[in-house]
Protein backbone atom coordinates (compact mmCIF):
# COMPACT_ATOMS: atom_id res chain seq x y z
CA UNK A 1 0.00 0.00 0.00
CA UNK A 2 1.07 3.60 -0.49
CA UNK A 3 2.48 5.15 2.47
CA UNK A 4 1.96 8.70 2.80
CA UNK A 5 4.98 9.87 4.91
CA UNK A 6 3.90 13.42 5.15
CA UNK A 7 4.86 17.13 4.02
CA UNK A 8 8.18 18.82 3.50
CA UNK A 9 8.06 22.92 3.01
CA UNK A 10 10.55 25.40 2.41
CA UNK A 11 11.65 28.46 0.71
CA UNK A 12 13.01 28.09 -2.84
CA UNK A 13 14.88 31.78 -3.21
CA UNK A 14 17.62 31.59 -5.70
CA UNK A 15 20.38 33.04 -3.18
CA UNK A 16 19.82 30.01 -0.83
CA UNK A 17 20.92 28.03 -4.13
CA UNK A 18 23.93 30.86 -4.48
CA UNK A 19 25.00 30.09 -0.45
CA UNK A 20 25.17 26.48 -1.21
CA UNK A 21 27.40 27.11 -4.29
CA UNK A 22 29.49 29.50 -2.27
CA UNK A 23 29.67 26.96 0.57
CA UNK A 24 28.48 29.60 3.21
CA UNK A 25 25.91 27.60 5.45
CA UNK A 26 27.86 28.16 8.34
CA UNK A 27 28.50 32.15 7.96
CA UNK A 28 26.41 33.92 10.17
CA UNK A 29 24.22 35.50 7.79
CA UNK A 30 22.85 32.25 6.23
CA UNK A 31 23.60 29.40 9.44
CA UNK A 32 19.95 30.45 10.93
CA UNK A 33 18.43 29.71 8.06
CA UNK A 34 20.43 26.36 6.99
CA UNK A 35 20.24 25.24 11.18
CA UNK A 36 16.69 24.65 10.16
CA UNK A 37 17.09 21.73 7.83
CA UNK A 38 19.32 19.03 9.65
CA UNK A 39 16.16 17.24 11.61
CA UNK A 40 14.51 17.68 7.99
CA UNK A 41 17.16 15.54 6.49
CA UNK A 42 16.92 13.14 9.48
CA UNK A 43 13.69 12.56 8.84
CA UNK A 44 14.09 11.68 5.15
CA UNK A 45 17.09 9.30 6.06
CA UNK A 46 14.74 7.80 8.61
CA UNK A 47 11.36 7.40 6.08
CA UNK A 48 13.38 6.93 2.68
CA UNK A 49 10.73 8.20 0.72
CA UNK A 50 10.60 6.87 -2.80
CA UNK A 51 8.92 9.34 -4.60
CA UNK A 52 8.08 13.11 -3.92
CA UNK A 53 5.00 14.93 -5.28
CA UNK A 54 5.92 18.72 -5.43
CA UNK A 55 3.63 21.87 -5.47
CA UNK A 56 5.61 24.79 -7.02
CA UNK A 57 6.08 27.81 -9.37
CA UNK A 58 7.81 28.54 -12.24
CA UNK A 59 9.65 31.17 -12.37
CA UNK A 60 9.91 31.95 -16.69
CA UNK A 61 12.36 28.86 -17.35
CA UNK A 62 10.02 26.50 -18.56
CA UNK A 63 6.48 28.70 -18.93
CA UNK A 64 6.56 31.85 -20.66
CA UNK A 65 3.36 34.49 -20.86
CA UNK A 66 2.46 32.39 -24.79
CA UNK A 67 1.11 29.97 -22.48
CA UNK A 68 0.60 30.08 -18.93
CA UNK A 69 -1.46 27.43 -17.09
CA UNK A 70 -2.93 27.52 -14.08
CA UNK A 71 -2.49 24.26 -12.94
CA UNK A 72 0.33 21.77 -14.57
CA UNK A 73 1.38 18.22 -13.92
CA UNK A 74 4.25 17.06 -15.29
CA UNK A 75 4.22 13.51 -16.82
CA UNK A 76 7.46 13.12 -17.77
CA UNK A 77 10.29 10.00 -17.49
CA UNK A 78 13.09 13.49 -16.66
CA UNK A 79 12.71 16.78 -15.75
CA UNK A 80 16.28 18.83 -16.49
CA UNK A 81 17.22 22.17 -14.27
CA UNK A 82 18.61 24.36 -16.75
CA UNK A 83 20.49 27.78 -17.36
CA UNK A 84 18.05 30.36 -15.80
CA UNK A 85 19.70 33.47 -16.52
CA UNK A 86 21.26 34.57 -14.21
CA UNK A 87 24.65 32.46 -12.66
CA UNK A 88 23.19 29.42 -10.74
CA UNK A 89 24.17 25.84 -11.64
CA UNK A 90 22.63 23.69 -13.63
CA UNK A 91 21.45 21.27 -11.03
CA UNK A 92 21.01 17.66 -11.34
CA UNK A 93 18.15 15.92 -13.29
CA UNK A 94 15.09 14.46 -11.60
CA UNK A 95 14.00 11.02 -12.84
CA UNK A 96 10.27 10.94 -13.43
CA UNK A 97 7.34 8.67 -12.40
CA UNK A 98 4.90 8.79 -15.48
CA UNK A 99 2.69 6.12 -13.97
CA UNK A 100 1.82 8.36 -11.05
CA UNK A 101 1.29 11.56 -12.56
CA UNK A 102 -0.85 9.91 -15.07
CA UNK A 103 -3.01 8.17 -12.26
CA UNK A 104 -2.65 12.03 -10.97
CA UNK A 105 -3.91 13.61 -13.76
CA UNK A 106 -6.36 10.76 -14.46
CA UNK A 107 -8.00 11.68 -10.89
CA UNK A 108 -7.83 14.87 -10.74
CA UNK A 109 -9.25 15.54 -14.59
CA UNK A 110 -12.34 12.84 -12.88
CA UNK A 111 -12.17 15.33 -9.97
CA UNK A 112 -13.22 17.86 -12.82
CA UNK A 113 -9.84 19.69 -12.17
CA UNK A 114 -9.05 20.43 -15.57
CA UNK A 115 -5.47 20.52 -15.45
CA UNK A 116 -2.46 21.03 -18.06
CA UNK A 117 -0.50 18.08 -18.56
CA UNK A 118 3.37 17.92 -19.55
CA UNK A 119 5.31 15.49 -21.34
CA UNK A 120 8.41 17.69 -21.29
CA UNK A 121 8.74 20.62 -18.75
CA UNK A 122 12.19 22.45 -17.48
CA UNK A 123 12.63 22.39 -13.53
CA UNK A 124 13.73 25.46 -11.92
CA UNK A 125 15.43 26.87 -8.68
CA UNK A 126 12.13 26.47 -6.94
CA UNK A 127 12.56 22.27 -7.41
CA UNK A 128 16.15 22.00 -7.14
CA UNK A 129 16.85 24.17 -4.46
CA UNK A 130 14.37 22.06 -1.91
CA UNK A 131 15.92 19.19 -3.16
CA UNK A 132 19.77 20.11 -2.54
CA UNK A 133 19.02 21.51 1.18
CA UNK A 134 16.81 17.75 1.55
CA UNK A 135 19.40 15.75 -0.05
CA UNK A 136 22.96 17.76 -0.27
CA UNK A 137 26.14 15.97 -1.81
CA UNK A 138 24.22 13.34 -3.59
CA UNK A 139 25.14 12.05 -6.67
CA UNK A 140 21.40 11.23 -7.79
CA UNK A 141 18.40 12.33 -6.26
CA UNK A 142 17.07 9.48 -3.94
CA UNK A 143 13.39 10.13 -5.04
CA UNK A 144 11.54 10.27 -8.25
CA UNK A 145 9.20 13.09 -8.96
CA UNK A 146 5.82 14.31 -9.79
CA UNK A 147 5.94 18.24 -10.19
CA UNK A 148 2.71 20.41 -10.15
CA UNK A 149 3.27 23.90 -11.02
CA UNK A 150 0.82 26.44 -9.97
CA UNK A 151 0.85 29.71 -11.42
CA UNK A 152 1.91 32.48 -9.51
CA UNK A 153 2.90 34.63 -12.10
CA UNK A 154 0.24 35.94 -14.03
CA UNK A 155 -2.66 37.12 -12.58
CA UNK A 156 -5.65 36.04 -12.17
CA UNK A 157 -3.84 32.99 -10.16
CA UNK A 158 -6.23 30.20 -8.40
CA UNK A 159 -7.67 31.34 -5.41
CA UNK A 160 -6.24 29.92 -2.24
CA UNK A 161 -9.34 27.79 -1.83
CA UNK A 162 -8.92 26.52 -4.87
CA UNK A 163 -5.01 25.63 -4.60
CA UNK A 164 -6.08 23.42 -1.02
CA UNK A 165 -9.05 21.73 -3.01
CA UNK A 166 -6.22 20.46 -5.78
CA UNK A 167 -3.69 19.58 -3.26
CA UNK A 168 -6.59 17.12 -1.87
CA UNK A 169 -7.46 15.92 -4.62
CA UNK A 170 -4.03 14.91 -5.69
CA UNK A 171 -3.77 13.48 -2.05
CA UNK A 172 -6.99 10.97 -2.96
CA UNK A 173 -5.45 10.36 -5.95
CA UNK A 174 -2.09 9.28 -3.86
CA UNK A 175 -4.33 7.17 -1.43
CA UNK A 176 -5.48 5.29 -4.36
CA UNK A 177 -2.49 4.61 -6.24
CA UNK A 178 -1.79 0.71 -5.87
CA UNK A 179 2.05 0.35 -5.29
CA UNK A 180 4.67 0.04 -1.81
CA UNK A 181 6.34 3.35 -2.38
CA UNK A 182 6.34 5.85 0.43
CA UNK A 183 5.49 9.33 -0.80
CA UNK A 184 6.25 12.35 0.42
CA UNK A 185 4.49 15.90 -0.34
CA UNK A 186 6.22 19.00 -0.43
CA UNK A 187 5.76 22.37 -0.75
CA UNK A 188 8.23 25.82 -2.07
CA UNK A 189 8.62 29.10 -1.79
CA UNK A 190 7.35 32.11 0.39
CA UNK A 191 7.08 33.15 3.10
CA UNK A 192 6.38 36.83 2.58
CA UNK A 193 8.62 38.99 0.36
CA UNK A 194 8.30 41.20 -2.68
CA UNK A 195 10.98 41.82 -5.42
CA UNK A 196 8.69 44.35 -7.65
CA UNK A 197 7.56 47.60 -7.12
CA UNK A 198 8.04 50.90 -4.62
CA UNK A 199 7.02 48.70 -2.17
CA UNK A 200 10.35 45.99 -2.56
CA UNK A 201 11.64 44.51 0.43
CA UNK A 202 8.23 44.41 2.53
CA UNK A 203 8.26 41.00 4.64
CA UNK A 204 5.52 40.58 7.38
CA UNK A 205 6.39 37.88 9.90
CA UNK A 206 2.94 38.25 11.79
CA UNK A 207 1.27 37.02 8.46
CA UNK A 208 4.33 34.43 8.23
CA UNK A 209 3.42 33.31 11.98
CA UNK A 210 0.43 33.30 11.18
CA UNK A 211 0.38 30.78 8.42
CA UNK A 212 2.94 28.51 10.42
CA UNK A 213 0.51 27.96 13.02
CA UNK A 214 -2.53 26.99 11.21
CA UNK A 215 -0.82 25.29 8.29
CA UNK A 216 -1.32 21.86 10.12
CA UNK A 217 -4.62 21.72 12.04
CA UNK A 218 -6.70 24.72 10.25
CA UNK A 219 -5.33 25.03 6.90
CA UNK A 220 -8.81 26.46 5.82
CA UNK A 221 -7.59 29.51 7.92
CA UNK A 222 -5.15 30.05 5.29
CA UNK A 223 -7.90 29.90 2.28
CA UNK A 224 -9.71 33.07 3.72
CA UNK A 225 -7.89 35.92 1.93
CA UNK A 226 -8.75 36.56 -1.89
CA UNK A 227 -5.48 36.59 -3.47
CA UNK A 228 -4.93 40.63 -3.83
CA UNK A 229 -5.58 39.85 0.31
CA UNK A 230 -2.85 37.49 0.21
CA UNK A 231 -0.78 39.83 -1.60
CA UNK A 232 -1.87 42.60 0.52
CA UNK A 233 -0.56 40.50 3.91
CA UNK A 234 2.50 38.24 1.87
CA UNK A 235 3.70 40.71 -0.72
CA UNK A 236 3.59 40.09 -4.38
CA UNK A 237 6.06 36.98 -4.39
CA UNK A 238 4.67 36.01 -1.26
CA UNK A 239 1.91 34.65 -3.07
CA UNK A 240 4.32 31.60 -3.10
CA UNK A 241 2.31 30.30 0.19
CA UNK A 242 -0.24 29.19 -2.60
CA UNK A 243 2.13 25.98 -3.19
CA UNK A 244 1.94 25.27 0.62
CA UNK A 245 -1.48 25.25 0.85
CA UNK A 246 -1.83 22.98 -1.84
CA UNK A 247 1.00 20.61 0.02
CA UNK A 248 -1.22 20.97 2.95
CA UNK A 249 -4.55 19.80 1.05
CA UNK A 250 -2.38 16.61 0.13
CA UNK A 251 -1.83 15.24 3.23
CA UNK A 252 -5.46 15.02 3.98
CA UNK A 253 -7.14 14.33 7.37
CA UNK A 254 -4.76 11.96 8.43
CA UNK A 255 -2.93 12.91 11.73
CA UNK A 256 -0.08 15.08 11.54
CA UNK A 257 2.76 15.68 13.92
CA UNK A 258 5.54 18.98 13.41
CA UNK A 259 8.32 17.36 13.62
CA UNK A 260 10.43 20.39 12.61
CA UNK A 261 9.75 24.23 12.06
CA UNK A 262 12.47 27.38 11.21
CA UNK A 263 11.28 30.58 10.08
CA UNK A 264 14.36 33.50 9.90
CA UNK A 265 14.26 37.16 8.68
CA UNK A 266 15.98 37.66 6.06
CA UNK A 267 17.20 35.74 3.50
CA UNK A 268 17.93 37.72 0.82
CA UNK A 269 14.96 39.83 0.16
CA UNK A 270 12.40 37.10 1.99
CA UNK A 271 11.14 35.82 5.21
CA UNK A 272 12.29 31.94 5.15
CA UNK A 273 10.67 28.77 6.50
CA UNK A 274 11.12 25.35 6.34
CA UNK A 275 8.85 22.91 8.11
CA UNK A 276 8.19 18.97 8.01
CA UNK A 277 4.55 18.14 8.89
CA UNK A 278 4.97 14.39 9.40
CA UNK A 279 1.89 11.72 9.32
CA UNK A 280 1.70 9.98 12.07
CA UNK B 1 -16.00 34.30 -0.51
CA UNK B 2 -16.96 35.24 -4.26
CA UNK B 3 -14.41 35.62 -7.17
CA UNK B 4 -12.64 39.47 -7.54
CA UNK B 5 -12.44 40.86 -11.01
CA UNK B 6 -9.37 42.93 -11.55
CA UNK B 7 -11.70 46.03 -12.23
CA UNK B 8 -13.09 45.58 -8.11
CA UNK B 9 -9.46 45.27 -6.52
CA UNK B 10 -8.33 48.28 -3.99
CA UNK B 11 -5.10 49.19 -4.74
CA UNK B 12 -1.99 47.92 -2.65
CA UNK B 13 0.44 50.39 -1.76
CA UNK B 14 3.80 50.69 -3.78
CA UNK B 15 2.35 47.35 -5.77
CA UNK B 16 0.95 46.15 -9.67
CA UNK B 17 -0.31 43.24 -9.82
CA UNK B 18 0.91 41.64 -13.07
CA UNK B 19 -2.66 40.96 -14.45
CA UNK B 20 -3.67 40.57 -18.41
CA UNK B 21 -3.50 44.50 -18.60
CA UNK B 22 -0.05 44.10 -17.49
CA UNK B 23 0.84 41.08 -19.46
CA UNK B 24 -0.30 42.49 -22.55
CA UNK B 25 1.81 45.98 -22.52
CA UNK B 26 4.57 43.94 -21.03
CA UNK B 27 4.80 40.94 -23.90
CA UNK B 28 7.80 42.37 -25.80
CA UNK B 29 9.89 43.56 -23.17
CA UNK B 30 9.09 40.21 -21.10
CA UNK B 31 9.97 37.73 -24.17
CA UNK B 32 13.18 39.76 -24.39
CA UNK B 33 13.80 38.63 -20.97
CA UNK B 34 12.47 35.39 -21.50
CA UNK B 35 15.27 35.18 -24.10
CA UNK B 36 18.08 35.17 -21.48
CA UNK B 37 17.92 32.21 -20.11
CA UNK B 38 20.09 31.66 -23.03
CA UNK B 39 23.79 32.54 -22.73
CA UNK B 40 24.01 33.41 -26.47
CA UNK B 41 21.13 35.61 -26.19
CA UNK B 42 22.92 37.36 -23.15
CA UNK B 43 26.07 37.55 -24.80
CA UNK B 44 24.12 39.00 -28.25
CA UNK B 45 22.39 41.95 -25.95
CA UNK B 46 25.83 42.64 -24.48
CA UNK B 47 27.11 43.22 -28.04
CA UNK B 48 24.78 45.72 -29.35
CA UNK B 49 21.86 46.11 -26.98
CA UNK B 50 19.93 48.59 -29.19
CA UNK B 51 19.33 45.80 -31.93
CA UNK B 52 18.58 43.15 -29.67
CA UNK B 53 15.86 45.39 -28.41
CA UNK B 54 14.96 46.14 -31.89
CA UNK B 55 14.93 42.83 -32.49
CA UNK B 56 12.17 42.31 -29.71
CA UNK B 57 9.98 44.64 -30.82
CA UNK B 58 10.42 46.75 -27.89
CA UNK B 59 8.02 49.66 -27.33
CA UNK B 60 9.61 53.11 -27.05
CA UNK B 61 8.65 53.34 -23.44
CA UNK B 62 10.31 50.06 -22.80
CA UNK B 63 13.33 50.48 -24.65
CA UNK B 64 13.61 53.94 -22.60
CA UNK B 65 12.99 52.55 -19.18
CA UNK B 66 16.00 49.30 -20.43
CA UNK B 67 18.35 51.80 -21.90
CA UNK B 68 17.85 53.86 -18.55
CA UNK B 69 18.07 51.13 -16.45
CA UNK B 70 15.14 52.33 -14.76
CA UNK B 71 13.65 49.12 -13.00
CA UNK B 72 10.16 50.98 -11.48
CA UNK B 73 9.64 52.00 -15.44
CA UNK B 74 10.15 48.78 -16.78
CA UNK B 75 7.56 47.31 -14.42
CA UNK B 76 5.03 50.47 -15.21
CA UNK B 77 5.81 48.87 -18.76
CA UNK B 78 4.36 46.03 -17.86
CA UNK B 79 7.67 44.23 -17.30
CA UNK B 80 7.22 41.09 -14.80
CA UNK B 81 9.71 40.60 -12.02
CA UNK B 82 10.65 37.10 -12.86
CA UNK B 83 11.68 37.46 -16.30
CA UNK B 84 13.34 41.29 -15.48
CA UNK B 85 15.80 39.46 -13.03
CA UNK B 86 17.32 37.86 -15.77
CA UNK B 87 18.05 40.87 -17.65
CA UNK B 88 19.07 42.39 -14.32
CA UNK B 89 21.96 39.37 -14.00
CA UNK B 90 23.03 40.39 -17.40
CA UNK B 91 24.20 43.87 -15.36
CA UNK B 92 25.45 41.95 -12.46
CA UNK B 93 22.39 43.03 -10.52
CA UNK B 94 20.50 40.81 -8.18
CA UNK B 95 17.24 41.45 -6.56
CA UNK B 96 18.52 43.47 -3.57
CA UNK B 97 20.08 45.61 -6.00
CA UNK B 98 16.94 45.37 -7.83
CA UNK B 99 15.04 46.38 -4.53
CA UNK B 100 17.11 49.18 -4.11
CA UNK B 101 17.13 50.66 -7.03
CA UNK B 102 13.53 50.72 -6.70
CA UNK B 103 12.87 51.90 -3.31
CA UNK B 104 15.17 54.76 -3.95
CA UNK B 105 17.80 53.27 -0.76
CA UNK B 106 21.19 52.09 -0.85
CA UNK B 107 21.98 48.86 -1.29
CA UNK B 108 23.21 48.83 2.29
CA UNK B 109 20.22 50.48 3.95
CA UNK B 110 17.75 48.61 1.46
CA UNK B 111 19.95 45.67 3.25
CA UNK B 112 19.95 47.15 6.82
CA UNK B 113 15.82 47.69 6.38
CA UNK B 114 15.22 43.83 5.43
CA UNK B 115 17.63 42.70 8.48
CA UNK B 116 15.43 45.51 10.59
CA UNK B 117 12.34 43.17 10.33
CA UNK B 118 13.81 40.23 12.76
CA UNK B 119 14.66 42.85 15.29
Amino acid sequence: MTEIIGGYFTSHVPAIGGAIAKGLQSDPYWKPFFDGFPPIRQWLNQEKPDVAVVFYNDHGLNFFLDKMPTFAVGAADEYQSADEGWGLPVYKTFTGDPALSWHIIEALVGDEFDITTCQKMFVDHAMSIPFELAWPNVDAWPVKLVPIAINTVQHPLPSAKRCLALGRAVGRALESWESDDKIVVMGTGGLSHQLDGARAGFINSDYDRFCLDHLMNDPEALVQDSIAGIVEKAGTQGVEILNWIAARGALGARPLAKRTENYHIPISNTAAASVVLEAV
Amino acid sequence: MSAMLASERQPIEGTTLFDGDMAQRGYALNAMCYSFNDAENREEFRRDEEAYCRKYHLTPGQRRAVADRDVLGMIAEGGNVYYLAKLAGIWGLNVQDLGAAQTGLSVDAFKAKLLSYSE
